[in-house]
This record gives C-alpha cells, structure tokens and sequence, in this order.
C-alpha cells in the first residue's frame, strides 16, 4: 500500500491569518488610542525628530493568564561544555529598568507588548477630529488645494490618458461578440480615455498667534508644557491645513516675534506682562492679519503669574483681540503650586464671550485633553463672528 | 526558486524521494499514519503555524501570532521548516522554496512523527479527525458572531482563552458533580464503625441540611479542569457561549498530548531523519547540505532549552546503554516511543552523565545580569520536571463553585513552591468573572510561603485577604 500523496492545494484561499492580523493591528490602534493622552506628552516623542518611529507600549494587549511568577523563576540553558557557576551570560543595559526592555520574548520579567508606529500614523489619530473652531470663508485670498482626481472613462481624449486596461477588455468583449475571446485587431471603437476633475477645495486664510510666557517664573515643567502643546499644535495645523500662517511671540515683560526655532528651544528670564504680548498681536493684526480676510486664532500659554498691575491692561486688550479673532485661546499651567487662582486666570473669568476658551493644566498627562479642548468636535461654539 | 511555484521538475524529485523515505521508513519499523505531504508557500506555513491547525477559528491573538511569525520570516529571522498535524490520514506540510534536499529531510522527520502520533499513548485518545471538527468549530464561532456579534464572541473568547490551558484530559463529567448526600450510615449491629474504613466523616458535612434543589456546587473532588467545571456549573453562561468555551476545551485537549511531548517527539522525529538521511546515499554536496541542516536543528541555546536536541540525546544515549548492556537498542528506543512522555523521559532517562556532557545549567536574572547559578544535575532535572509539568502552567483548582452559599467560585493554587504572576492572576480573575458572573476567589501562596487569598468583583474590585 502506497500512502504518501505529494499535492499542492491553494491553502493561502483561507487568508485567516491576514484577517485576524488586521484585527489585531486594530486593537493595538484602539489601544494606543485609549492611551494617547500619556503618549502625545511622552517627552521622547516632542524631542523627535518628527520622521522617527516612535515605540508605544500597549500593555492592554497581554494574553492573560494564570503564571509563574517570571522574575523568580531559575530558567535552564545549555552551555558549551565549559560554563560555570557565576559565569554572566547576560547583563542589562543600564536604561533597562522595567519599562524600557527590548520587545516582549524571553527574558523574564519583560514581557510587554511594544508597537512601533510612525509619527505620521500618531499624528494621524492624535489629530482625528480637531479643526480650527469657527473658521470662516473669508473674501479675499482663498487658499485652493488642488489635487487632480480620475473621475470618468469616454472614448476620445488624449494618448497620454489611454486606459489601456479597458481598451483591452473592449477589445476583447468586441472580439468575443464574434467568437474570437482574445485580444487583437484594435479599433477606434475600443479605445477608452480617463478623463479628470480638477479638485478644488477652498479653504480661508488663517493665522494661529502662538503665544508663550518665558519668564523667569515659568520653570521647567510649565515651559515643557508649553512646548509639548504647541509643538502638537503646529503640526496639526500643517498636517491638516495647507497654508495656515503660524506667528510665534515670546513674552516676559516685552514681547517679540521669534522663529520657530526660538520659539522652542530658548529659555528666558524676567517678570511678566502679558500685555506686551496681546499688544503685539494686536499691532501684527493690524499690519498683517485684517481680520476682514484673516480667520485669526491667538492661544496664549501662562503660569498666570502677571505683574498685578498689568492685569486690567490684560483683559483689555484680551477684549480687543476677541473682538478680532474666532478664537481666543488661553492655558494656565499650575503644578499644585498655587492654592489661590492665579491673578491672570481670575481677570480673565470677567471675560463673557463663547470665543474665549481657557484650560487648566496641572499634570503632563492634560496636554491632549487641552488640545481637544481648543480644537476638538463641539468646542466651537459656532457664534458668528462680529464683523470689526 | 523562490516566490514562484515549484517546477515539475522539482515535484517530481520530491516525490520519487519521498517514496524512498516511505520504504525506508517502514523498513525500519516505522508505522506513521498514511501522510498527505502538500507543497505550500511560507506565507501559508506561518498561518498555519499561528494557529496551530489549519482552519481554526478566528482570533485576535491568532492575528497577533501570525505577525510575529510572519515579521520573524521577513526580516529571515526564523522560518518554519516543518509542521505537521496529527490526524489519520496525517497533513504535512512542506515550504515551497526549500530545496529538494531540505525538504526530503523535513519529510523523513514528520514521518516519525506522524510514527509517533500513531503509536505514543498518550495520542490515544485524541480525535483524528480534527481537521473536520476544527472547521465546523469555526464555522459554530462565526455563525455565534454572526448572531451575537463579534464584540460579543470577542470577548467570551478572550475570557475563555486566558484559562485555555486549564483542562484535565482525564476528567470527566461525573467528576465536576457535586459529592453525593452521604447516606446516613445505618447500624445494623452495634459494631458497624469497626467496619469503616477511610477517615471519619466530616462531622460539619454530616450535619448540614441537604442542599436546596441541588445547588451546591461544591465538586466532590478539587478538578483542575476550569472550563469543564466552569461550562458545566456556570449561574451566567447562555447555551451558545457554554458551546464556545465547550469549543475551546475539545481544541485544548487535542493539542495537549502535543505540549506533554515536545522533548521527547522532537527528539523521536530528529533521530530518525538522521536515521533515513544516512540511508539515501547521498553525494557529497546532499551530504553536506543535510549536515550543516541537521547541526541547525540541533544547535543548542545558551539562554534556552533546544527540545531537538535535548529529546535527541537522551534517546541516542538510552540506545547506546541498550546496546552497550547486551540489549537491543532499537526495540528499547520504540518502548520508550510507545510509553513516555516530556516528563517520564526526564525523570527515567536524564543522567547525571548526560547533564554534565551537555552542560545544562540552571541561570537567574539578578540584579542586571543573568547569571548560572547552578549546574548540580539533580538541580536541572528538578526545575526541568517543574517546568514541564502541566507544560509549565500552573495548576489552579476548584475547590468550591457555592462559596459562601453565594455561588461564588473559589479557586486554590496547588502550591509547589514556585509564586504566580499576581498582576496576571487578577486579570485573569477578572476574565473568570466574565465567565462566572460572581466573586472569583483564589488562594495562593507568597514567595515567602505565606497564605494569600484573592478576591475579585467588579463593585468592589481587587482585595486581598491575609
């Protein structure tokens, strides 16, 4: 009896694997999603280069189940004849402390699971539902983005066009009308052109005023706030917008426009007078920015501790600047440190005006709801704009 | 070759070898199961091997285990030379871009295999026809998702799978019943106790009431079988979900005679590929090739027990002291094929010798190295027992499915010196009570042998009692 058969079945039809691998890459987007609010102020992420892929530990993805404690467990190897008793096969790198092993596998204890994605797919889910609140078509200058889609198949146009797929196919179905199923003697008839649209989507100009405090009171984790904030809000704007203008304004006593650059890494020193910085917003406005044709957007970043003299200054000018923009954005970051509310953030509160939005942010981890809170689904309050 | 289907010329070499090997086989007293062999590509061997047996049902973390094993061949990592599914007739399956050499040797492996399969005890009892119960069982799961929705099925499963391991093969439905009333003993004559044996009863038992329509759910013996007691006994679970984990506990037990034999079947299957390789006559390149392949297979691990090559020596060394003993070496080495398991091998057949020639050790992370610790051979078959009993899962039993009269589920580690995972053990109680729908209870031990107790439902969340 002859029992060996040698056949080559097409097993890849079931195509299970892909299937439940898809779902699974969902799950760990799920679960990065749950986590986004820790991983948008990770301070490996914000220091990137903005190209890097970034490595997110998902631990909502473990298979649990009853084990062996990992880390008390003697594990058994085989050496090469000569090993001994205190003979180091491994060590560690000093980094490794719980949390930051290499990917989940054999060494005990460390057993995460780690998923790699790139800045673009996080940005992508950070940035999901935000928008700039308000916007509005403005009269002058509409910024197109223009893409060229394929829309349409018809029987004349330029070469370049030919749909060679199809012409194929009309050919083929002509000759099958007459018996002959295959391809040959190509007719004018069967030829068939794409034809396109020019896409054009309009978008109104819009300009973000991004405001910092870089006084000496701003101490490291209100400036690492700051930037963590603007850092994601900068590139959501040029993720999602192709041509919003984004000015910079560094304050301590004076205002002035930076660079980006400068914007991100210097440090400064000083007392503080916020309203050098609307002062100076108001002036860029005024030159550069007429709100007739501008959607305008200033967000200012505070620890709230202002010269208490320069308050009322503040809210003036605060009111002028609402009177302009869509949206008037203002964060206080205080780290437990103050008991009492801050002199800017109480000045501000007789502000009435739905255009005004303010966030408190006391710990890293309110970085991504401060941004959903400017920019996410609701928030904008949808009043119409008083013409200045 | 690669990425494009085998030629005839190929197929046909193949075959004629594999024909040789079959002859061989036999020859040498053999007896696998008649073996389909199918030419696949890798992409195909990696699903399979994801989920164990082709055509399983879905999962999420069959997905994740076919990531991994796709993202390890495609960075050439590893690839999956054999793979092999125990039933009557047997499938194996063959890589398409291996050569003809490679593949006569993975052939002559799972031929010995597929021997084994048909011929070890402990396979007696699985099904062969599994290929078909796997299919209808995924197709029970996606009709369930279907209907319930595949959130629902989801997360049954996930509760499931986390306990997957916990089954008895030797249970059965009689023994996750409740102990029976003890009859009162009647006294026939004044002397009856003197005619008892076995310990007194439980005077506390003696005296409770019967249980009220039966619902006491204490088993009459601790069962290590969770899903069976648990799909039995469930206050929760609605007919299909008891399916499913009925499901999961049929798979679990078909695979389970397969994680008993890792060491001692790879073993089993290498030596004999060595065996019929050696038979074919090969030229010099063949030989060469088969050589540097086999060294693969067999090359050991600093940091991990290799079972090729583990199971490999212990059964050259049980034949050579067969041999060298005046017996025949060979017929000693089927015994041993007929009646062992991972762990009756180890206890029988690793010597002292054996363990010092292969330098086996016993190594923990301390501090930030991972250092040997111990290299005496009683140390290693020990830990090696430990960790090949109940394929290194721990053993967790029910002790009582009415604890507190409240229905909840009492559950006890059978303590053997080695802690859980708490962190994991909590998670996964709070999975048991996806599956219960009342307080998990466990009890365990500490490192330092102290009684822990557990406890878990969503109100109150996780406690510990001392």
């Amino acid at each position: 009896m002859f029992t060996v058969t040698l056949t080559q079945y097409d097993w890849s039809l079931h195509r299970k694997g892909a299937i439940d691998q898809a779902r699974h890459k969902q799950k760990v987007k799920d679960a990065i999603r749950q986590n986004l609010a820790d991983i948008v102020s990770e301070q490996s992420i914000i220091t990137s280069d903005g190209k890097k892929i970034v490595r997110v530990p998902i631990r909502t993805l473990e298979e649990y189940k009853f084990r062996f404690d990992p880390n008390d467990q003697q594990q058994i190897g085989e050496g090469n004849g000569d090993s001994q008793v205190g003979d180091v096969l491994e060590r560690f790198g000093q980094a490794q402390g719980p949390g930051h092993g290499p990917k989940a596998g054999d060494q005990p204890g460390i057993d995460y699971y780690e998923a790699e994605l790139t800045m673009d797919e996080l940005a992508d889910m950070v940035f999901e539902d935000l928008e700039l609140p308000n916007l509005e078509e403005k009269r002058l200058q509409e910024l197109e983005s223009q893409a060229v889609r394929f829309t349409d198949i018809r029987k004349s146009g330029p070469y370049a066009n030919l749909d060679k797929k199809r012409t194929i196919r009309e050919n083929i179905k002509r000759n099958a009308k007459r018996g002959h199923p295959r391809f040959g003697g190509l007719k004018n008839d069967d030829l068939r052109f794409k034809t396109w649209e020019r896409d054009v989507r309009r978008e109104s100009n819009a300009v973000v005023i991004a405001m910092m405090d870089v006084s000496g009171s701003m101490g490291t984790f209100e400036k690492y706030i700051s930037r963590a904030f603007y850092y994601w809000m900068v590139r959501f704007l040029r993720t999602k917008y192709d041509n919003v203008a984004i000015v910079f304004v560094a304050h301590h006593t004076e205002a002035k426009e930076v660079t980006e650059e400068e914007f991100f890494t210097r440090g400064e020193s000083g007392g503080t007078k916020a309203s050098s910085a609307y002062q100076l917003a108001l002036d860029l406005i005024a030159q550069r920015f007429n709100p007739v044709s501008w959607n305008i957007y200033p967000f200012h970043f505070s620890d709230g501790d202002n010269w208490p003299s320069d308050n009322e200054l503040c809210r003036q000018l605060a009111e002028r600047l609402l009177s302009q923009a869509n949206l008037f954005g203002y964060g206080e970051i205080r780290q437990g440190r103050y008991a009492y509310q801050s002199t800017l953030m109480h000045t501000f509160q007789q502000l009435d005006s739905p255009k005004f939005v303010t966030v408190t942010i006391g710990e890293k981890a309110e970085v991504y709801p401060a941004l959903r809170r400017f920019f996410g689904p609701g928030v904008a309050s949808g009043t119409a704009r008083s013409t200045a | 070759m690669h990425d494009m289907a085998p030629t005839q010329r190929y197929v046909a070499e193949l075959e004629a070898g594999i024909e040789r090997i079959w002859t061989l086989a036999h020859e040498l007293g053999l007896r696998p199961f008649p073996t389909h062999f199918e030419i696949v590509p890798a992409s195909v061997m990696y699903e399979i091997g994801s989920y164990g047996i082709p055509g399983r049902f879905s999962h999420w973390t069959h997905g994740k285990a076919y990531q991994m094993q796709k993202t390890m061949y495609d960075y050439g990592l590893s690839k999956i030379y054999e793979l092999v599914i125990n039933s009557n007739p047997c499938y194996a399956f063959l890589l398409e871009t291996n050569t003809v050499l490679q593949n006569k040797l993975v052939a002559a492996h799972v031929l010995a295999h597929s021997d084994f399969f048909a011929n070890n005890a402990y396979f007696a009892k699985t099904s062969r026809r599994m290929l078909d119960t796997i299919a209808l069982n995924a197709e029970r799961i996606r009709r369930y998702e279907f209907e319930h929705g595949p959130d629902e099925v989801e997360r049954l499963l996930d509760a499931v799978l986390s306990i997957q391991e916990h089954v008895d093969p030797h249970a059965t439905e009689q023994d996750v019943q409740p102990a029976q009333p003890r009859p009162r003993p009647q006294r026939t004559t004044a002397y009856e106790d003197l005619w008892r044996l076995g310990p007194s009863p439980d005077p506390e038992h003696d005296d409770e009431p019967p249980a009220p329509h039966g619902s006491r759910l204490r088993p009459a013996q601790p069962t290590r079988d969770l899903l069976l007691f648990i799909l039995t006994h469930s206050p929760r679970l609605a007919d299909w979900e008891r399916d499913v984990v009925s499901i999961v506990r049929t798979e679990m037990l078909y695979f389970y005679p397969q994680l008993q034999t890792k060491i001692i079947n790879e073993g089993w299957a290498s030596y004999w590929h060595a065996q019929i390789m050696r038979e074919l006559d090969l030229d010099t390149d063949d030989y060469l090739e088969f050589a540097q392949l086999h060294a693969a297979i067999l090359q050991p691990s600093p940091r991990r027990l290799n079972p090729y090559h583990l199971g490999y020596c212990i059964l050259e060394d049980i034949e050579r002291r067969a041999t060298a003993a005046g017996q025949d070496g060979r017929a000693k080495l089927f015994e041993v094929r007929e009646l062992e398991s991972d762990v009756s091998l180890i206890r029988n057949y690793l010597t002292k010798e054996l363990v010092e020639d292969l330098d086996l050790y016993l190594y923990q992370r301390i501090g930030d190295e991972l250092v040997i610790v111990d290299k005496s051979w009683e140390s290693v078959r020990e830990r090696l027992c430990a960790q090949l009993t109940n394929h290194g899962f721990p053993v967790i039993q029910v002790e009582d499915g009415d604890y507190h009269g409240n229905s909840e589920l009492y559950l006890k580690h059978a303590w053997d010196g080695q802690p859980l995972d708490l962190h994991y053990a909590q998670k996964t109680m709070e999975h048991l009570y996806r599956l219960w729908d009342r307080r998990i209870w466990l009890e365990t031990r500490t490192a330092d042998d102290e009684r822990l107790i557990l406890s878990y439902d969503p109100d109150e969340g996780h406690k510990t009692h001392a």
